[in-house]
This record gives structure tokens, sequence and C-alpha cells, in this order.
């Protein structure tokens, strides 16, 4: 207790003029988003919106392909978890749990090799995709990012601590291989699953590069894409820019608030072991 | 160990020893390879084959429509003698030099204030932590909103202020600025997250013991918090040094590289070269070069990093 009356006032409001830098791009995006036209252009505009005109954001979804774009983004976002968090959780699981000739070798080259950013290898990653005829489809967007080194490390941190007595005892009952990993190696890794698929989710809504690469035709755009299209025009329309900005970021604000705990954790686990 | 027997010295041929080392040191035989296969294949196909293909592609005059040639290391030497290489790589490394130590202070400083009591430290740290979640695009557009000359936020309050208007994304000198406080915004919550985990493992009893001995709260933070920090220090080094070699959505988005090249990172530069004048050959090289600049920094860190540890008596 004597702490709480210690900690100098001072500081604290250090930290609150902080929180309201970090928070204040955030209220600006809102207030520009949601402001008449006329004051967005001013050369000493508000704090506050004189009134809100909700209207600029229904312009948004009917003068842009915005529902189109945002469809995209979240049947790519969705497929791309539903695969990388299988596989990931499977390779992880092997390498935790089995003993097998090369596995160390393995996991070491899949480990240093998946560091290397996407950026890097742009150009033969494109021409990969393009042969396979996957350009301009969802696909070419998924399954260069599937193998995530991210998902397998963490997996395999997990199952390092599941006890070995469970899956021996389920091998003993005469379960298969695939029962033991479906029955009991799943249902306790619930917490893992969580961190995986809010983390999977979040950087596919939130890839650029790549869709930039692999999508040139606007009806097949992600969100982001749509973004830096409508900032691209020589002659930006800013109230437009920020709706859009706002459409795209809420769902992820949403995870954010839903899933703060899981996304900490993820970032503190990884960052630190 | 239900492992088959292997008789030493057996006249048996190459293919049973190995079948049977297989079976000895895994008593579930191909299972585990069923399980990483999905993983393999994919990684192969689409990680470790287009990076073999990469260096195959630099040694090429390679573009997307004409001919391919054989260009030995032409693509390499010609990165020697590009000036704008040089000016790219000049700005990666201004721009880690500038975003890399700014963004671990500051997760520092709102760290080590947000792990003490007080009252609205849970809502504080969620607002630092928030941009961790915003994609790069959206906070460009939305700093782009900010800095803007004529209608932004900031030149506005700035005139309010009583200073002078900046040109800060149309003027060569303070674009590249312009994006390392952009990057700051969007790192500094990740920053925050890894030092709170680490300063939240610290023993409390340290900081009693510091205090019976009478250390002021200075000399406290001096020589217990700095030092046990090290590693986190030592890894966010690493992890921000590599986001920042790699930059790509917040220059492409914010300034595309411009105005004039002022802040044509080495990925930007890449990325015209392979997909504005279809130069694949010279573009994979300056990859390479890239990832090899990557791998060379993050092992020099890690020696730099075990070395203080070394120093430090492995503490």
């Amino acid at each position: 207790m004597a702490r709480i009356r210690s900690f100098p006032l001072v500081a604290w409001l250090l930290l609150a003029c902080g929180t309201l830098v970090m928070a204040s791009p955030i209220y600006w995006m809102l207030a520009t988003a949601l402001r008449p036209r006329a004051e967005v252009f001013a050369a000493q505009p508000s704090l506050w919106p004189s009134r809100l005109v909700w209207s600029n954001i229904g312009a948004v979804f009917t003068q842009y392909p915005t529902l189109q774009w945002l469809a995209n983004t979240a049947t790519i976002a969705v497929i791309a978890v539903a695969i990388t968090v299988t596989i990931n959780l499977a390779c992880g699981y092997a390498f935790a749990k089995f003993r097998f000739p090369g596995r160390d070798v393995l996991f070491f080259l899949i480990l240093s090799a998946l560091m290397i950013p996407i950026q890097v290898i742009l150009v033969p990653e494109f021409l990969v995709v393009s042969w396979f005829g996957l350009l301009n489809t969802n696909w070419g967007v998924i399954l260069p990012r599937c193998a995530e080194a991210f998902g397998i490390f963490m997996t395999r941190q997990f199952m390092l601590s599941l006890p070995d007595e469970l899956i021996e005892a389920g091998r003993l009952d005469g379960a298969g291989e695939l029962q033991i990993f479906w029955r009991i190696v799943l249902p306790l890794s619930r917490p893992l699953i969580a961190v995986l698929v809010v983390f999977t989710f979040m950087w596919r809504w939130n890839d650029f590069a790549w869709p930039l690469v692999v999508l040139t035709d606007q009806q097949h755009f992600t969100i982001q894409q749509g973004l830096n299209l409508l900032k691209g025009d020589p002659n930006p329309n800013w109230p437009h820019i920020m709706s859009l900005a706002l459409i795209s970021i809420a769902p992820m604000l949403a995870i954010f608030v839903a899933c703060q705990r899981f996304i900490v954790q993820g970032v503190a686990n990884t960052g630190l072991k | 160990m239900a492992a088959a027997p292997r008789r030493p010295g057996s006249p048996g041929n190459g293919l049973r020893r190995r079948v049977f080392r297989i079976r000895r040191s895994s008593p579930q035989g191909l299972v585990p390879y069923i399980f990483i296969a999905p993983n393999l294949l994919l990684f192969s196909l689409f990680m470790l084959f287009p990076l073999c293909y990469a260096m195959f592609i630099s040694l090429h005059d390679w573009d997307l429509v004409g001919d391919t040639s054989f260009a030995g290391l032409a693509n390499y030497s010609r990165l020697v003698t590009d000036p704008l290489f040089w000016t790219a790589l000049r700005q990666t490394l201004l721009y880690a030099g500038g975003a890399v130590p700014a963004s671990l202070a500051l997760g520092m400083l709102a760290a080590v204030g947000l792990n003490q009591r007080m009252p609205g430290r849970i809502f504080m740290r969620s607002i630092f932590f928030m941009p961790v979640v915003v994609s790069g695009v959206a906070t460009a557009v939305i700093a782009s909103w900010l800095f803007n000359d004529n209608y932004g936020v900031i030149n506005a309050l700035l005139e309010r202020a009583g200073l002078s208007r900046v040109n800060w994304l149309s003027s060569p000198s303070w674009a590249l600025p312009s994006l390392i406080i952009t990057t700051l915004w969007l790192r500094v919550g990740f920053c925050m997250i890894i030092y709170l985990a680490a300063l939240q493992s610290i023993p409390r009893t340290y900081y009693e013991a510091a205090r019976i001995d009478g250390a002021s709260a200075l000399q406290q933070f001096i020589h217990i918090t700095w030092p046990l920090l090290r590693p986190a220090t030592f890894l966010l080094l690493i992890i921000n040094v590599i986001y920042s070699f790699h930059v790509f959505d917040l220059v492409f988005v914010m300034t595309g590289g411009g105005p004039g090249f002022s802040t044509t990172v080495l990925v930007q530069y890449i990325f015209n070269l392979a997909f504005a004048s279809s130069e694949m050959g010279y573009a994979s090289a300056m990859g390479i070069a890239l990832y090899a600049l990557i791998l060379a920094f993050t092992v020099l860190q890690w020696l730099a990093g075990r070395r203080s540890e070394v120093a430090m008596g492995g503490g």
C-alpha cells in the first residue's frame, strides 16, 4: 500500500501524456472519418467534429469494392488460419514428443530458414507462385506463408511440457497415433491453439507486401491493398481514407479487446523463451 | 524400448541396416515423419526452394518477358558500383539507427513506469500495446494524414504553438524522421511488453535488500533493473534490427521511397527493380545481399551479447 502513495505524481503525469500521444492517432482517424468534409480541410481543425457524419462510412462501401475487399481478406485469413495452425501443431508435436533420425537437423533448418523475411525472397517466390498458376488467387497468398516458424516453435515449447505418460498411456490402451494427437494432445493444448489462431489471423489480415505482389487485379485485393489504393489517388479523399482505415482496423481492435491476454502471452513467451 | 534387434556386424546390406536404425531410435517408425510432412512440403516448396532459386537467378540477366542469360557475378559487381544501392543501404541503416534505440529506450521507460502500482496502469498498458494489432498500411495511412503538409494536425499544432510548419513528407530531409517517428508508435508497445515480462521475473527481495542498504530509486535501477534487463534488451535489439532491415509497408505507403530517393530503403529498391523495371536477376542479388546483412548483424549482436554475459560472470 505504501507504494501506491509513494509513486511520484510527475511520473504518473508523464505516463498519462505518453498514453495520450499513443491514443491520439486512432482518435484523429475516428474524428476525420466522421467529420463533415468541409471541416477536414480547415487550416486549424477543431478537436471535436461539429457533428458526426456516419454517411462517410456508408459512402466508402458504395463507392469502392470495400465489401469485396473485406470478404477477400476474411477468406484468406480464415483459410490460412485453418491450414497454418493445423500443420504447425502437427509439426511442433512431432518435434516435441518423438525421437527420430534427423529431428534436430530438420528443426534447426526449418527455424533458421523461416526467420527469413519474405521480402528477401520476393522475386523467386513470385516466380514459383506464377508457375503454379496461383497469381491473382487466394491460394497464391495463403500457401507460401503456411509453414510459420512462430507456430512450430511455440507448439514445440508448449508440448515439451506435456507429460509423456499421458501419451504412453494412450498407446498402451491401443489408441492410434492420430487418435492420441486428436483426443489427448489437442484438448490439453487449448491455450496454445488460442494464441496461434489469434496471431495467425492478425498477421494474414494485416499482410501487405506479399498480397501486393500476388494480387494485381482490384477485384482480388485485400483490404490493406484497398487502403493503399485510396491513399495513392493523386487527389486523396482523406475522410474516405480514414473511414476505410477505421473499417480495416475495427476487427483487429475487437480481437485486441477480447483476446488481449493471449496476445500479451504470445509476445512475452516467444520474446523471452 | 521395443527395438528391433540389430546384430553388430551383421552382413545385411546398407538399406536393411538403415531401416533397422530408424526402427531402433524411433519406436513409432514413420509416424513423426507423417506429422511433419505437410509442413515440410510447404516449407520446401515456398521457402527452401525460393531461397536456393534466388541464388540461381542472381547469376543471370533475367527479366520477366525476354530471354535470360548467364551473367556470372555481374549482378554482384553491379551492386558495388550502383550509387543507388549505397543510398538505399545508408537509408536503411539510418532508419534502423534512429528507430531501434529510441523504441527500446521508450519501451523500457514505459515498462519500468507501468510496472509500478498506480491508478489506471492496466488501461495505460493496453493503450501503449494497442498498435501491435494495427497493420503497417493503416498506420502509414493515418500517419500520412497526421503529417500532411497543408491539413495535417501536427502542423496545425506546431502553428498554434507559434512554431513554423514543416513539410514532413514532401521534403527530403524530414521524410525519414517522419517514418522513424511513425515506427516508434508501432513498436514501443511491443518492446514494453517484453520488458514488462522481464521486470516481473526479477525477485522483489532484490529491491527490498537494496532499500535496506539505503539505495535510492536511481541506484536500484542502475544496479538491479538495468543489468537484469540485459537479456531482454539483447533480444529486442535483434528483433528490432531485423524488423528495420526489412521494413516495407510503412515506407511504400507513406512515401513510396521519395521524395526523390530520400526514403528508398533496401526492400523498396528491390521491389522497384523487380516489379517496376523487371530486373529480376539484379533484384535477387540485392535480396541475397540483404539476407547476408541481416545474418551478419544477428551473428555480431549474438557474439557481443555472449561476450558481455561472460564479462558479467555468466549472469
